[in-house]
């Protein structure tokens, strides 16, 4: 196996290592702690008072735009690291090249500040 | 290398496994008490815990064996697995973060051409493990604070990762270790008295790392998500005994590990300017760690002591900060930095 592929075989393991951790608390709590599940202890907790209408209410989720924003600065990023790491092989091509590709996807981002969508409505 | 090289893949990794838990797990503990008992506690004109161990130095631990016996309670309407898997993924998060730090000319964990980038992208992880927390836990508190954190973490993800950016193109990699190395013998106009600390010539990019960490954090100003005076304890409200206190565990741990983060890209990593001392990659296997964790304690110092000073955001204030403040101030970074890398 390559140096490449064993580093993210040591990223997988430090994976493991965190979920072997909590399950090692989790375990040795296991034994030491009580279980006496009454009918009032697993209700669902609402400020002491009886929990009413269903769990899961529906809430308006204000953001849903930034999410969509959100993806579209992300692939952004995802392009301009590679680019970031060889500027000064592209040097001026590099530069006009990635203004131009910033600009784009700056104009996303005020057109929707133009609309309104970065405003809590 | 020379004690690593003579070793075998399975012998290295367990060491670095063992480096890994103890990195974690000791920076948890001591920004635990050193920011949360007893750096508060000295703002507020009292003590801090003072019984257990010398200057209530055990504290922790006699938290854990307490939460170690608190009975388990699930929420008889909660998403059982969900509910159950959230800490996992918010722990396993932290220790992928924690991979791609160096500490040491040899002591890394990882030395991949991509680390800050893979570390970018493993830290976005945890928002997955709060938005399970939060609607795992079938509790309209737990909920809403799942869904604020969510709109929180991805909108201050991306001044996050533009701050980098301005970093990778002076360092000219994203390998972590190449970037200590780039500061280490890097100039600033031709003075190489003291290397190149990118603080010093990526401030705008350091405060920006900074305040989003602070969100990502969720570190008051920044805590809508548990804000306890709207939402009682938001996705942790459900959870009990030892849950509660990894989610708690992982706070801090994670708030090290962003802080660790930091250092390697703004202040130097492992590597600091120690007048006449010659460079040798021993020496600084030792000393490296000794730096890091140092500078790791000043920078969490700044996130506490911001988290216990400012009162909280209005979400949309929150909002707002992040769109319409730090990534045009971060792309401006970025387009600034590229002009001075091309002609200067």
């Amino acid at each position: 196996m390559s140096d490449f592929l064993r580093s993210y075989l040591t990223v997988g393991i430090f994976g493991l290592v965190g979920v072997a951790l909590v399950a090692a608390f989790l375990g040795i709590g296991a034994i030491l702690r009580p279980s006496n599940p009454t009918e009032q202890k697993l209700e669902t907790y609402e400020s002491g008072v009886d929990p009413t209408g269903d769990m899961w209410s529906q809430s308006n989720i204000r953001y849903y735009i930034f999410a969509l924003l959100f993806v579209m600065f992300d692939v952004e990023a995802v392009f301009i690291f590679p680019w970031a790491t060889r500027l000064e092989a592209y040097a001026l091509f590099g530069l006009i090249e990635m203004a131009i590709f910033v600009y784009i996807l700056l104009l996303g981002l005020v057109y929707a500040w133009r609309k309104g969508m970065l405003r809590w409505v | 290398m020379s004690l690593l090289a003579e070793l075998s893949y399975w012998q290295q990794t367990s060491l670095r496994v063992v480096g890994g838990l103890a990195g974690v797990l000791l920076v948890a503990g001591t920004l635990v008490y050193l920011h949360l008992f007893k750096m508060v506690s000295f703002m507020q004109s009292r003590l801090g815990p003072m019984e257990a161990g010398p200057f209530g130095s055990l504290q922790l631990l006699a938290e854990v064996g307490k939460h170690l016996q608190k009975e388990d309670i699930f929420p008889r309407k909660a998403d059982k697995f969900v509910f159950a898997a959230a800490p996992f993924v918010i722990l396993a998060s932290t220790f992928l973060l924690v991979v791609v730090v160096p500490a040491g000319p040899d002591a890394w964990f990882i030395n991949n051409d991509v680390g800050i980038y893979l570390g970018m992208a493993v830290s976005s992880v945890s928002v997955i493990g709060i938005l399970m927390a939060g609607w795992g836990s079938a509790n309209k508190y737990s909920l809403l604070g799942g869904l604020r954190a969510t709109g929180q973490l991805i909108a201050y993800e991306l001044p996050l990762i533009l701050a980098v950016v301005g970093v990778v193109i002076q360092a000219g990699t994203m390998n972590m270790q190449g970037i200590v190395i780039a500061q280490a013998e890097g100039e600033i106009f031709g003075w190489g008295g003291i290397g190149n600390p990118y603080i010093l010539t990526q401030g705008v990019a350091f405060m920006i790392f900074m305040i989003a960490m602070q969100a990502e954090l969720t570190q008051a100003p920044f805590d809508m998500p548990i804000a306890e005076s709207e939402l009682v304890s938001g996705y942790m409200t459900e959870y009990s005994g030892m849950r509660f206190l990894l989610f708690f565990i992982g706070e801090f741990a994670t708030a090290g590990v962003f802080a660790s983060v930091a250092s390697v890209l703004f202040l130097g990593g492992w590597w600091a300017p120690i007048p006449g001392l010659e460079w040798d990659d021993n020496t600084w296997n030792l000393l490296g760690p000794i730096v890091l964790i140092t500078k790791i304690v000043i920078l969490t110092f700044i996130v506490f002591w911001v988290r216990f000073t400012f009162p909280r955001f209005r979400e949309d204030q929150l909002q707002r900060l992040a769109w319409k403040f730090l990534i045009p101030i971060a792309l401006a970074n970025i387009v600034v930095t590229a002009i001075f890398k091309v002609w200067i």
